[in-house]
């Protein structure tokens, strides 16, 4: 399960920098994402990977950890309102800008 | 528990709500509203300072949790003093917006409050995870400043800036995740303890989380390779952003010193990332001096200032000795606010000049040329550190603090950025006050009150050099307790980890 879990979080990091280096918003914008659910995974998985444990601590024998979980839907809300933001922000970039590169510059013909 | 430390949190967010509720109540109200909180924030930084002072080291439970379960808000003397210097910039710079900036858009007085917290938030928290939602909160209310007054220049620099710090915002939670993976805590400083004592096998994901962190504060800073986004934004902000942004790389440069003195300290396990910062310090007052003469505008000069100033603060910090991380304190009010005020007379400046703006291009006479040329000179002489000034005595200070190892790039790379830097910014005067075409530009005045604002920052500079020796001596006690993290820790955890 560790080995698939690492897999996971490896080709959507992988996806989501290829992404984010290309110049146009859209791609970009995508590559947020595909990063942010590559990290949210990451810091789900810091509490350790265990099934069928109860999330408590205390209790005898193994128990999942609470934290990261309590961490990752911090860092999902987050993450889920910056997406927003940025979407709406490449909008507008494309509108007011007259192209949808990062950097606002347009093709050079 | 003292509620006191409170106030600089909930005063900001409490009138943030007021203003939304209030947006179309017209903006006398909220600018009333925004001004008695950031006033009140004022009064509760002073008297949390004045407490700090004595050397004693504040904790507040958050919901009465204990320390390393629960989130801890912590006051030290390094905290009171960025929380002292972050509503002493605020409140002037308020009152310049009132003067019209606010008006340039909608709901500058919910953005301006809640960017308070952010920054109010990420001094006085002592965990990790905290100050990465404080950090989010400062950086929402930082994207929709930047766009406030809208304009393609200001999406522009806002979009790569957005974008840039969505990619900082993930690797800050990556490093979270190792080094909650690895230690299984993230208070800081019950993290101290951690890694002083971690297990070899700890040792590798903790290295790497520390570079991370390093990498995100970085950017947060504009430390070298990651200052691109800054004179672009900078330069496209209306004045009153601009000028309250000046705070918001030293967050950045706040992170790394706590950071790294509490956690991955020098003498620790973990010294790479304390060890990188002199070169990359040094690095960066290079690039920002040749931005700075390269400088095209007066807005473009004064950010490459703000990077200059960012490599010299963590210079100080690098050397990584008391009197290195006292001279940095004690140069860090200065720099803020009197690069906060800069921008705010930049904002006048451009206005009088008319069509040229504050671009190095001859133009109009201004019509009140004496007295913002005065002001002008004033600013550039304390940011360029010419004595009497407070940048003199900082300089000093930090190149006094270095050891003969480190004396021959310190003081080459800082004396030859000042005296660059000098040369660049009586360019840039002779320019924009002398170098004059047609005829002045009627209207814009500006009222001695109008200007007041800006003068306030700028004789800041003056007030930190006549005041040397208190402010000196705080910054040295600071120094020392950051220098000697166990009554920080002991102060957090109280009897040690239960």
């Amino acid at each position: 399960m560790e080995a698939l879990a690492a897999l996971a979080v490896a080709v959507l990091t992988a996806c989501g920098t290829y992404l984010v280096l290309r110049a146009r918003t859209f791609a970009v914008v995508l590559g947020l994402s595909l990063l942010s659910y590559a990290v949210n995974l990451f810091l789900f998985f810091s509490g350790r990977l265990v099934t069928g444990a109860p999330p408590l601590a205390g209790g005898a024998g193994s128990t999942a950890d609470p934290l990261p979980q309590a961490l990752v839907l911090t860092a999902i809300v987050i993450g889920f309102g910056m997406t927003a933001f940025v979407v709406i922000l490449a909008l507008r970039a494309r509108g007011e800008l007259g192209n949808d590169h990062v950097d606002g510059k347009g093709d050079v013909p | 528990m003292n509620h006191l430390i409170l106030a600089p949190l909930l005063l900001p967010l409490v009138a943030g709500m007021i203003n939304l509720q209030r947006v179309r109540r017209g903006l006398a109200a909220q600018r009333c509203v925004s001004i008695v909180s950031t006033a009140g924030v004022l009064l509760a930084a002073i008297l949390l300072t004045a407490r700090a002072a004595g050397g004693q080291i504040e904790t507040y439970a958050l919901g009465g949790w204990p320390a390393p379960f629960g989130i801890v808000l912590v006051l030290d003397r390094l905290s009171a003093l960025m929380l002292l210097v972050t509503a002493l910039l605020a409140l002037p710079v308020l009152v310049h917006a009132c003067a019209g900036d606010d008006r340039c858009g909608r709901d500058f007085h919910v953005l301006f409050p809640i960017q308070l917290l952010g920054v109010n938030g990420a001094f006085l928290t002592g965990d990790l995870f905290n100050l990465f939602v404080f950090f989010e909160i400062l950086l929402i209310a930082s994207y929709c400043l930047a766009l406030h007054g809208s304009g393609p220049a200001r999406t522009r620099a806002a979009l790569r800036y957005v974008v840039l710090n969505l990619v900082g915002s993930s690797l800050f939670l990556v490093a979270l995740g190792a080094v909650y993976g690895a230690c299984g805590t993230l208070n800081m400083a019950d993290l101290a303890g951690a890694v002083a004592g971690a297990s070899p096998g700890q040792i590798a994901l903790l290295r790497a989380a520390s570079l991370l962190l390093l990498a995100v504060f970085g950017l947060k800073a504009a430390v070298l390779p990651l200052m691109t986004w800054l004179p672009g934004l900078y330069s496209a902000a209306l004045p009153s952003v601009a000028a309250l942004f000046a705070i918001m790389t030293k967050v950045g440069v706040y992170a790394v010193l706590r950071t790294q003195s509490l956690i991955f300290t020098p003498g620790g396990p973990l010294p790479e990332a304390a060890g990188l910062l002199l070169p990359l310090a040094l690095a960066t007052v290079v690039w920002g001096t040749l931005g700075i003469l390269g400088g095209q505008s007066l807005r473009e000069i004064l950010a490459h200032l703000v990077i200059v100033s960012v490599g010299t603060l963590l210079a100080g910090i690098g050397l990584w000795s008391a009197a290195g991380i006292a001279a940095a304190l004690y140069y860090m009010p200065h720099t803020t606010l009197v690069s906060g005020g800069l921008f705010l007379l930049s904002g006048h400046i451009a206005r009088q000049r008319g069509p040229v703006g504050d671009t190095l291009a001859p133009g109009p006479p201004l019509s009140q040329a004496g007295r913002l040329g005065t002001a002008f000179l004033l600013g550039a002489m304390a940011v360029a550190g010419l004595p009497p000034s407070s940048g003199f005595i900082g300089k000093v200070l930090l190149l006094q603090g270095t050891t003969t190892g480190q004396a021959l790039w310190v003081w080459t790379v800082v004396l030859a950025g000042g005296l660059l830097g000098l040369w660049a910014l009586a360019r840039c005067g002779s320019v924009l006050f002398w170098r004059t075409e047609g005829v002045s530009i009627s209207g814009a005045p500006v009222s001695w009150t109008g200007l007041a604002p800006a003068l306030a920052l700028l004789l800041a500079g003056l007030a930190l050099a006549v005041l040397a020796d208190p402010v000196a001596r705080y910054a040295g006690e600071a120094a020392a307790q950051l220098i000697n993290p166990e009554a920080y820790i002991q102060a957090v955890l109280g009897g040690g980890r239960p």
